[in-house]
């Protein structure tokens, strides 16, 4: 590496190039995020796309992008924990909820509740911040206990904070009431009125689509940032084979401890917006008990379905769970059977459907979207000879 | 001292249900490696199955529950040829994963065939109760729970121990590859296993609407208060599901009693969580539990 580092890189002429996409010259356009010409155009026009899109969406479609976004954030977090070091966690909502309430009770301004009402630039930060510390507080005991025992111990800790939420009620507003949630003000700008956004006008959706599309693009690339660092590395030999990391050097308890902590950190910024998804109001029981659990296997449903240990298969992931419903809403009345009077309504339609996606990705393609994606790729990589 | 007695009656009579849980739990730990997170969907399933054939098949209910528990067992091995048998050699966190995918699905089908409706097991003990010196209450369902609880674990004991299909299972528990050597079905041994957890399902769904109550889909949740009763005995120990899910129960039941007198900051409901406290202490102190097996691991 000191060798390139002192004399500068001989580049390869533009011609050289021409046809030879995997043509690296130095270890750091071998491991560049966009390594490829391909990767380079189709994540462009894709921001591009996501750019433009909510002028020419309706408002509903805007909603659910903004509730992919959010959720992508969460789903990004989860799989740094369980898919890259292997940790598997069913506790997930519990620090999403942590967030949530840490947001508000920073940012919040109901005069009824707990609430310091500062400015998104500071609680969305704390709403991070917050569920890290305790996560990192938690990791020790988590770190105890391996594997299933481990699914288990996050379970409990789902429960448990679920009654903590449940009875905080002068943060909370206790079960079935909720509270209204911290307003996204940021730096003085109110993302949850309509308005002028980079002197374009816009309606508080869109303005909220484009905060929500900013923090997910700046999340997603610290994450893959992370994965491609010594830490994401670590985590790797953790999750693949524990003792035998431990014998190479990586310090086992305090991987998992980063890995929980930065893990809950994303869950607790998805749970600071997951209000922007619900109306601007909060309710402890979405987090706690069975809505919990329903929400913490949402997540994994995410990170299972897109595909573990990546990045990219955590937005598709959470695209593809957040799109179900309104395309199983979409296709139903074409099934016979389907509805109030039929074998079974809509939404409980969605329940079942969405049960047996997660059973039949890890049966049939346990890499998930992502590895679908990369069957069609490698098919038409080696085209003509592709079999 | 009557409010003391007549708690612990009731957690130990709850405590039999977890009990029985675990012990479906364990054996589907043991027998396949997988912790079975649609057990719960199995209980409430089982206990549709107990009420349907009481009152709308019209059987006598101690007909009902065996039929009710084939059905559930039924339902147990065909869940594992399904779903699980493909995910034998993939890592355990998937296999457990597929549970959960089960779980939603069957939840979601129970809460359809359950309707809105809060449906009863059609018991013969409903509300009544045995009376001691005077005034001390407990009820006879907390009893049944109990008797069935140890008549269940004898039986599954001596199935073990004594006939031949049962000593396959603990040959397949113990090394699947020898056991495929020395010529046992090990496929069928897994289906066998997740039979046996559908009956024992079965069988604790029976009280999960009896004794004057009855259940509804969500009331499937109790099952997961098993985990920690298994936790807290060891998860591949029958011992250890039997005394964990006593322990829990009573625990719980105790909390009821005494933690809105004494502790009321504590907030309301505060039992539900209880289990899993003493779950996360336990781990903390015997990361395997009373009776479980300390995991050996070589690289």
């Amino acid at each position: 590496m000191s060798a390139t580092a002192t004399e500068p890189n001989p580049k390869v002429s533009a011609k050289l190039r021409r046809g030879r996409p995997e043509l690296y010259t130095d270890y750091a356009a071998d491991m560049a995020m966009l390594n490829t010409p391909g990767k380079r155009l189709w994540t462009g026009l894709l921001i591009l796309g996501l750019l433009i899109a909510p002028f020419y969406l309706d408002r509903s479609w805007t909603s659910l992008f903004i509730t992919v976004f959010v959720f992508a954030i969460g789903a990004i977090g989860l799989n740094l924990v369980s898919g890259y070091a292997g940790q598997v966690s069913l506790g997930h909502a519990f620090f999403i909820g942590l967030g949530a309430f840490t947001g508000t009770y920073f940012g919040g301004t109901d005069p009824n509740f707990l609430g310091l009402g500062l400015d998104m630039a500071i609680w969305l930060p704390m709403a991070g911040i917050i569920p890290a510390i305790v996560g990192w507080a938690v990791a020790p005991l988590a770190s105890r206990v391996r594997g299933l025992y481990l699914a288990i111990v996050t379970l409990g800790l789902l429960f448990v904070g679920g009654h903590f939420f449940n009875e905080f009620r002068s943060l909370t507003g206790g079960p079935n009431l909720g509270r209204t949630a911290a307003p996204p003000v940021l730096f003085g700008v109110d993302f949850s009125a309509a308005g002028p956004l980079l002197g374009i006008e816009m309606t508080a959706r869109q303005r909220t689509y484009f905060l929500t599309l900013v923090l997910l693009i700046v999340a997603a690339v610290i994450a893959r940032n992370l994965t491609r660092s010594k830490v994401g590395r670590a985590f790797a030999a953790v999750r693949d084979r524990d003792i035998a990391a431990e014998v190479m050097g990586v310090p086992l308890a305090r991987t998992k401890q980063t890995a929980f902590a930065i893990s809950s950190f994303y869950a607790g910024i998805c749970g600071g917006l997951i209000s922007l998804t619900s109306g601007g109001r909060l309710d402890p029981i979405n987090f706690a008990g069975a809505e919990g659990l329903f929400l913490s296997v949402t997540f994994l449903a995410m990170v299972l379905i897109g595909g573990p240990a990546t990045i990219s298969g955590s937005l598709m992931g959470a695209v593809f769970v957040v799109f179900l419903p309104r395309f199983v809403e979409a296709f139903a009345h074409y099934v016979p059977l389907i509805g109030a009077t039929g074998l079974v309504t809509v939404p409980q339609l969605e329940n079942i459907l969405f049960g047996v996606f997660i059973v039949a990705f890890l049966i049939l393609e346990p890499r998930g979207l992502f590895g679908l994606w990369l069957r069609v790729r490698n098919y038409w990589k080696a085209y003509p000879f592709s079999y | 001292m009557e409010a003391l007695i007549e708690s612990i009656a009731r957690g130990l009579g709850q405590g039999s249900v977890y009990a029985m849980l675990g012990l479906g739990f364990v054996i589907v730990y043991k027998g396949t490696d997988v912790v079975n997170f649609a057990q719960p969907a199995l209980m409430i399933l089982g206990a549709f199955f107990v009420s349907w054939f009481t009152f709308d098949a019209g059987l006598p209910f101690f007909a009902a529950v065996p039929v009710a528990m084939v059905a559930a067992a039924l339902l147990g091995a065909a869940i594992e040829r399904v779903a699980l048998r493909p995910m034998v050699g993939q890592p355990v966190f998937s296999a457990a994963m597929v549970t959960v995918g089960v779980f939603f699905a069957l939840l979601t089908i129970a809460t359809r065939l359950i309707g809105t409706d809060i449906r009863r097991a059609g018991d013969p003990w409903g509300l009544n109760a045995f009376v001691f010196a005077d005034s001390i209450q407990v009820f006879q369902v907390d009893v049944a729970k109990v008797v069935t609880a140890l008549l269940a674990f004898l039986a599954v004991g001596a199935y073990f121990k004594y006939s031949r299909s049962g000593l396959a299972i603990r040959a397949t528990a113990s090394d699947q590859e020898t056991a495929l050597a020395q010529g046992v079905k090990v496929g069928r041994m897994f289906g066998l296993s997740w039979a046996l957890a559908g009956a024992l399902g079965a069988l604790a769904g029976v009280f999960i609407g009896a004794g004057g109550v009855g259940f509804e889909p969500i009331s499937a949740l109790i099952a997961l208060k098993a985990l920690p009763a298994i936790i807290l005995g060891g998860l591949d120990s029958i011992k250890g599901a039997l005394i964990g899910g006593l322990i829990i129960g009573v625990i719980e039941s105790l909390s009821r009693t005494y933690q809105p007198g004494l502790a009321p900051w504590l907030g309301a409901n505060f039992d539900q969580v209880v289990p899993y406290l003493v779950m996360l202490i336990v781990l903390m102190i015997r990361p395997y539990g009373l009776f479980g097996t300390p995991e050996i691991e070589r690289v």
